[in-house]
């Protein structure tokens, strides 16, 4: 199946899964160095999941994403700068420093924003859905969600309706062992993918430490909304390797509490970024890569250190159209 | 110009509106059959196509409007009643108020949810809310109430045509309400209070049915020497607080009459009073509202806690007389 693959498609790929880690592990480092105010959810261990699944989608298409939504950003198109100024509350940020880290939108490439309500972004997905059947347009809309929304209300309601009435939307459950610190299967009923057949929607589980697998599922999902034929469920199955949210020891009184170390390495040995690095028959086109990512994450922390705080007066802006 | 009642004047707006905007679609609970009216006869002359009937899933179908909405859709949806607004919560108010400021002004998101709201009939507590005062606190949703068919019509052309979301509440009791509407085009602007009724003795700010109540009251009232000013809000967010401070400051005395339980409006019309027009303020300001209990099932309870335009007229003598 590996020989079959675009080289091309491989590259584009990995980089956009190396942009994503490089981010997160920057963000981290920023984060613990003070500089960020707030709190922030890495992506880190799930970049097949947001990558796999964009790199099927046009910009007009849409994403809603989570709180743990920096990969959805990136892997859609959103510009690291931009969201580096974010997260330092600048007003170069794409809120102005209105949202910070969970809540970053940019509408000009169909990124219906990141959402701090677990759950909360389905619903909006659906409605970009169904702006699509209205215009007749074949644009998709997407909804990210983790293990821990399957079990809000949103999530059964929402493929009901994109089902009765047949709206391109893919939801894209990323089951990552956890929700917050309590594990899935502790929380969740049976197995995510398989509650779609009772709505009459298809549902696949994928193991996302492959970035190709997971495109794979995406693109027939994609092309069954975009044919009018409506939504699909796609469970992808990968653990994260960093904390819920950083500093999260300070939390829940220490580490280790929900997970053990040994179960963490071993879950990390299913690196999606490595795993396509050795499939990739081109090391100089890989370094080319990191290399660009490496410049453009020191250019966005330039850009977001020397972004200026908005003046107070601005926290009264942006509430009406 | 046609006299005609609050429901029809309100499915008129949404079916002009239909014929001008192909953006504009509606949805909700059995909008088809329209179980209080506002919708009748549009799904015959539209077709599925702009008006269909939704699942019970309000937080996802007002959600979805948002989502619709952000995509260039105009979606009007139709909760049907007021209390439904606590199930889709999360929507209204974490996702509907917050998203255009949360998203550094991006998100644009011309949806209109309406349901009526108010007590009438022994529909028991969870059927007979008037849930707005909550979505007064609840920065980036316009909130609307009408009292009259010419400002139904009027203000729920102009939500339609709103960028922002726009909570639209339908008063129960006056639905029926019979009154002349102009018949060419006409839009009631969001956040202006109108005077429905001048004097100079005493000011009752009403909104929606204590409307009716307060204009009842001051017939009452005037053949007692007591000329009462009405001023209707219309729109509870945006609050046309320099209309009733002018009013305020015109009589000296304020009496505000909301059906909904408190803190709302009476709340917040005397607070504003007591901050902006303390000094022109002849007497205390009285308020005249549902007491914090839910709206019970049996006749003589739900009346006895609902506001009526009697209770409104001994509000107003308390004013103008001194306690009695």
């Amino acid at each position: 199946m590996t020989a079959t693959i675009d080289p091309d498609l491989q590259l584009r790929l990995y980089r956009s899964m190396r942009s994503i880690r490089s981010f997160e592990e920057k963000v981290a480092e920023l984060f613990y160095a003070g500089r960020l105010p707030g709190f922030v959810h890495l992506y880190v261990g799930q970049e097949a999941v947001a990558t796999g699944v964009c790199a099927n989608l046009r910009d007009d298409d849409v994403i809603t994403s989570t709180h743990r939504g920096h990969g959805h950003l990136i892997a859609k198109g959103a510009r690291l700068d931009r969201m580096m100024a974010e997260l330092y509350g600048g007003i170069d940020g794409y809120c102005h420093g209105k949202g910070g880290s969970m809540h970053i939108a940019d509408f000009s490439v169909g990124i219906y924003g990141a959402n701090g309500i677990v759950g909360g972004g389905l619903p909006i997905a659906v409605g970009a859905g169904l702006a699509a059947r209205v215009h007749r347009s074949d644009r998709v809309a997407v909804a990210f969600f983790g293990d821990g929304a399957s079990n809000e209300g949103t999530f059964g309601e929402s493929l009901n309706l994109a089902s009765i009435w047949k709206l391109p939307v893919i939801f894209v459950c990323e089951n990552n062992g956890f929700t917050q610190f309590t594990p899935t299967e502790q929380l969740t009923a049976g197995i995510i993918a398989e509650r779609a057949k009772g709505y009459d929607v298809p549902g696949v589980v994928v193991e996302a430490d492959d970035v190709i697998t997971v495109h794979e599922a995406a693109r027939q999902a994609v092309a069954r909304a975009r044919s009018g034929a409506g939504p699909t469920l796609i469970e992808a199955r990968q653990w994260r390797f960093r904390a819920h949210n950083e500093g999260e020891e300070a939390f829940i009184g220490g580490e280790w509490k929900y997970r053990t170390k040994e179960a963490l390495e071993a879950a990390m040995q299913r690196d999606p970024i490595e795993n396509l690095r050795l499939q990739i028959d081109d090391p100089d086109g890989v370094a080319r890569i990191d290399r660009a990512v490496a410049e453009a994450i020191e250019a966005a922390v330039a850009f977001g250190e020397k972004s200026p705080l908005p003046p107070p007066e601005a926290a009264l802006d942006d509430l009406y159209a | 110009m046609a006299v005609i009642t609050i429901t029809e004047a309100m499915r008129d707006a949404i079916g002009e509106e239909l014929e001008r905007d192909p953006n504009v679609i509606v949805y909700g609970e059995d909008v088809e059959l329209s179980v209080y009216g506002a919708q009748n006869g549009l799904v015959e002359r539209f077709g599925r196509e702009r008006i269909w009937n939704a699942p019970l899933s309000e937080a996802t179908f007002v959600g979805a409007g948002l989502g619709a909405a952000m995509s260039g859709v105009r979606p009007v949806i139709d909760l049907m009643i007021g209390t439904f607004t606590y199930v889709a919560m999360d929507q209204l108010y974490n996702q509907a108020a917050k998203l255009r400021y949360m998203s550094g002004g991006q998100a644009k998101m011309p949806v209109v949810v309406m349901c009526v709201c108010g007590a009438r009939g022994s529909a028991a507590a969870q059927h007979s809310d008037s849930p707005y005062p909550l979505f007064m606190s609840a920065s980036g949703i316009k909130v609307v109430l009408p009292s009259t068919p010419a400002d139904a019509k009027g203000l729920l052309k102009a939500s339609i045509r709103d960028d922002n979301p726009v909570l639209f509440f339908e008063p129960l009791s006056l639905l029926g309400e019979k009154g002349e509407v102009p018949d060419e085009e006409f839009i009631v602007p969001l956040g202006r209070a109108d005077i429905k009724r001048r004097g100079d003795t005493v000011t009752i700010v009403g909104v929606g049915a204590t409307v009716k109540m307060a204009l009842e009251a001051a017939t009452t009232l005037a053949a007692e020497g007591i000329e009462a000013e009405v001023v209707d809000v219309r729109t509870l967010r945006p609050l046309d607080e320099n209309a009733i401070l002018e009013s305020v400051r015109k009589t000296g005395r304020l009496v505000v009459a909301d059906e909904a339980r408190q803190p709302g409006l009476a709340a917040e019309v005397s607070a504003i009073a007591a901050e902006r027009a303390f000094d022109t303020l002849r007497a205390p300001v009285a308020r005249v509202f549902t007491p914090n209990v839910p709206v019970p099932f049996s006749p003589p309870l739900e009346g006895a806690v609902l506001p009526s335009a009697e209770k409104v007229a001994a509000a107003a003598r308390r004013v103008v007389n001194g306690a009695t």
